[in-house]
Formats: C-alpha cells, sequence, structure tokens
C-alpha cells in the first residue's frame, strides 16, 4: 500500500468533493421541485399531461443513467455547435451554451433523474393521504391551492421522507457516473490520480471510504429530520 | 434537412454498412450479463440470507459487514476494485503457484462483479421476505419432521415468493441498467457499443435515443413478465389494493 500521493493531491481531492456535493444537493433540490408537480399532474391532472408525465417517469425509471447523461452530453450537447455553424447570430449570444461545462450537462442530468423516480414516490404519497383529511379541508372552506399547501403537499412530504433518504443514498452513489463525460467530482479526481500515479487500489479504496462516511453521515441527517417529526407508533 | 442531419436511419442495418448487428451484438452481451449475474445474485442472497438468520455470530457479522459495505459504496466504484482486484489476484495466484498468468476474460469478470453486488441487496430483499412469513408455517412444517432442505422447498420459498418478488423485480430492474456501467471498465456491451457507433458516425443523439429505447424496451417487457410471475406466486390471496 502506497498513500505517499494523499498529500499532495489533497486540495484536488477537497475540490471534487466540493463539486460532488454540488451535483448531489443541486439534482436533489431541483430534482425534487420537479418531482412534486410530476406526481400532482399524475394524481389530478387532465389526461394529456397525467399520461405525458407517466411516460416521463417510465422513461426515466426504465433507462440507466449513464445513457441519459451521454445523451445529454454527446447527443443534446452536438446539437449546439450544428446550430451556431447554421446560424451565426445564435452563435453569438449563445457561445455560453455551445461551450457549457460538463458540469452543467451532468447536473441537468442528475436533476431530471432523480425528479423521474421521486416523481413516481410523490404520486403515491399524494395518493395516500386521506381523502377525509383533504375533504375536511375542503370543508373549511379552503381554496384547492391552499388545501395543497397547507394539508396535501406537507402530509405527502412526512410520509415520503424514509423513502427520500433512500433515494438520496441512491443519488449519491450514482454520482461517480459523472466522469464518464469529464467531469472533475471525486470520481474523475480518484481516476486523474490513478493516471499520474498507477496505482490501481489505493485511490479507489480511499474513494469507497470517502463514500463510506457520506452515506453514514446523510443516513444520520434525515433520521434526525424524521425524528422532528411527531409520529404516532 | 434538419433532421438529415441528426437521423439516419439506414446506419441501423444489419451487415456492414449499418450498425445494426453492432448494437445486437451489445444487446446480446448486456442480456447475457444482466441473467448470469442477477442468478448469481439470487444465489449469493439466498445463501446470504439463510446465514443472516440461522447463522453463527461470526458469518452473521461477515454478511453484515458485506451487505453493509455493498450498499454504501458506489456500484462504479466496486466495479472497478473488483474488476481490477479480480483479474490481478488470480493472476498473482497463479503465478505463485507456477502457472502462467492468463487474460481474465472481460465477460466472466463483469458478471461476476455485478453478481457479488447485487447478492448483497438481494440477501437483504430475501431476508426480508423470508421474516415475513408467519412464525407458525415454519415451526409447522419443523413439527412435521420434515428435513432443512424440505422445509425450505416446500414452505419458507413459496411462503416467502409474494413478499421477495417486488423487491426482486426492482433489483432485475437495477442489474440490467447496472450492466451498463461495465463499458467503463472498456467491455463492449450495449452501452460501449452504443458509444463507439455514436463515435463513428457522430450522429450521437439518433444512437443514444435508440439505446435508450432498447433499455426501455427491456424494462417493459420485464415489467410484464414480472407482474404475471407476482400474480402466479400470489395465487389463492387476498388482491392488493
Amino acid at each position: 500500500m502506497v498513500w505517499d500521493w494523499l498529500p499532495t493531491y489533497l486540495p484536488l481531492l477537497v475540490h471534487g468533493l466540493y463539486i460532488t456535493l454540488l451535483l448531489l444537493v443541486g439534482s436533489v433540490v431541483m430534482g425534487f421541485v420537479l418531482a412534486v408537480p410530476l406526481g400532482l399532474v399524475q394524481v389530478t391532472g387532465p389526461w394529456p399531461i397525467k399520461y405525458l408525465a407517466r411516460g416521463y417517469c417510465t422513461f426515466i425509471r426504465g433507462t440507466p443513467l449513464l445513457i441519459q447523461m451521454w445523451l445529454l452530453y454527446y447527443g443534446v450537447g452536438s446539437l449546439f455547435p450544428l446550430i451556431g455553424v447554421q446560424f451565426p447570430t445564435f452563435k453569438e449570444n449563445f457561445i455560453w451554451l455551445i461551450r457549457l461545462d460538463a458540469f452543467y450537462y451532468a447536473l441537468l442530468a442528475f436533476t431530471l433523474n432523480y425528479a423521474g423516480y421521486e416523481g413516481e414516490v410523490m404520486r403515491g404519497a399524494f395518493l395516500g393521504v386521506p381523502k377525509g383529511e383533504l375533504e375536511a379541508a375542503r370543508a373549511f372552506g379552503m381554496s384547492p391551492w391552499k388545501v395543497l399547501s397547507r394539508v396535501w403537499f406537507p402530509r405527502a412530504v412526512r410520509q415520503v421522507l424514509p423513502t427520500l433518504a433512500g433515494e438520496t443514498i441512491a443519488q449519491l452513489l450514482a454520482t461517480p457516473l459523472a466522469f464518464t463525460i469529464p467531469v472533475m467530482d471525486l470520481m474523475g479526481v480518484t481516476s486523474r490520480i490513478r493516471q499520474d500515479t498507477f496505482l490501481i487500489y489505493e485511490p479507489l479504496l480511499f474513494l469507497a471510504l470517502v463514500y463510506i462516511v457520506l452515506t453514514f453521515l446523510i443516513t444520520r441527517a434525515f433520521n434526525y429530520f424524521e425524528g422532528l417529526v411527531p409520529a404516532r407508533r | 434537412m434538419v433532421f438529415a442531419v441528426l437521423f439516419n436511419f439506414s446506419l441501423l442495418a444489419f451487415g456492414p454498412t449499418g450498425f445494426g448487428d453492432e448494437l445486437f451484438w451489445g444487446l446480446t452481451r448486456t442480456v447475457e450479463i444482466a441473467l448470469l449475474a442477477y442468478a448469481l445474485g439470487i444465489a449469493i442472497g439466498l445463501c446470504g440470507a439463510m446465514g443472516k438468520l440461522t447463522g453463527a455470530k461470526w458469518l452473521r457479522n461477515i454478511l453484515e459487514g458485506y451487505t453493509t459495505l455493498v450498499r454504501a459504496v458506489p456500484d462504479l466504484v466496486l466495479i472497478l476494485l473488483l474488476y481490477y482486484a479480480g483479474t490481478d489476484g488470480i493472476n498473482r495466484m497463479l503465478i505463485s503457484i507456477g502457472l502462467q498468468p492468463i487474460e481474465v476474460n472481460g465477460f466472466v469478470a463483469a458478471t461476476f462483479v455485478l453478481g457479488v453486488v447485487y447478492g448483497a441487496f438481494s440477501t437483504e430483499v430475501l431476508r426480508a421476505g423470508i421474516q415475513a412469513v408467519p412464525v407458525g408455517q415454519i415451526e409447522a412444517a419443523k413439527a412435521y419432521g420434515m428435513s432443512p432442505f424440505l422445509r425450505f422447498r416446500r414452505v419458507t420459498l413459496p411462503a416467502m415468493l409474494p413478499y421477495a418478488i417486488p423487491g426482486m423485480a426492482n433489483l432485475w430492474l437495477n442489474v440490467t441498467k447496472a450492466s451498463a456501467l461495465i463499458a467503463v471498465v472498456g467491455f463492449t456491451e450495449l452501452a460501449l457499443a452504443t458509444r463507439q457507433a455514436a463515435g463513428v458516425s457522430k450522429l450521437y443523439l439518433m444512437f443514444y435515443l435508440v439505446t435508450a429505447l432498447i433499455y426501455l424496451s427491456i424494462t417493459l417487457i420485464s415489467n410484464q413478465v414480472f407482474g404475471w410471475l407476482e400474480r402466479r406466486v400470489r395465487r389463492g390471496q387476498p388482491k392488493l389494493a
């Protein structure tokens, strides 16, 4: 076992950790924001939107994240330079879009992926809120929006917290995939260390250790939040 | 016009002019890896679940460590670690007993790695399934003097399947999707075949979309099969909501 590379690469690893956490937190927060309407329209929406949302969730859950990310980065990403060649004004105004860093594609792919999985979970959660509570809220004369914000949504979120913890850890464990489109997250830094130092195991073992610690911390954090919600057992 | 730049379906043809046969070959490898890894995962899962429920304390601790560790480390990192460690370990062993090192078959290594990873997940699913079986049924089987194997085959297994099938279905879908990760270690299955085809033809959007649809159809077909399986193992039981 050779560990003398660790001090040299520590700053790079810390930056990689920052990118990984940014990817995780960004995609979980934005993905959840998308998931709420995705779940809601599957329960209440008119049929075209309902089936669109359901189709989206099925597509996301039925294809590997790796392919989704490559589809966005290599597929959709290759469109912008093509458009730029055709329309010079597009190139002038949207040069940032053509030169967009791989990180944003990864963030977008992870967000859309999380939204798809969580949208399905939220659908179940919205359905799981007892009908009587919603009827009671309506009987109080609450507007549909108020029913949603005061009763339906809070009740659904509380039911969903344990699932959310599992999905967030699954999302954490998926973040290394981002290195396949060049993102310098923890995995990207690790693979660079492996190339620089010709070490096969040590960087990977270190990476595994970091992920174990992160998993543990996230589990603890969610347990804390679940403890905040009073529950009758 | 734009459509013609982005899509050229003649490139999906079989034979020397298209990538159809390459993709199809990748698909068969993906399905083979997924099936074999799933079978290995179930075998490990059954042993693991039995070990966790009935084994000695040291065995339970080892199994607990295995399932906790595997479920806290990213699949990709585990695949890289086991892929290199596994091939390296076998070669070192061969050299130490005086044999030539061999080139470990990428297919075997990939299957083995995925099997070991998903064995941990199926250990948990099957353990939960077995624990959901009412104790009285197993005790009754014991009272009839059934041997442990007969008891498992006639009572525990059929009684636990309704609880375990949904989890095992999920696991199968995860294995098929995780098989795409094997592309990262350079084994040509569907994902890597697509990447190569897309890179050569520059039609990135088309090839990744086609492959996404292939994976989606695997999922949809699997859903039908598992739906049928679940109805079958639940026959005679009250319907779910």
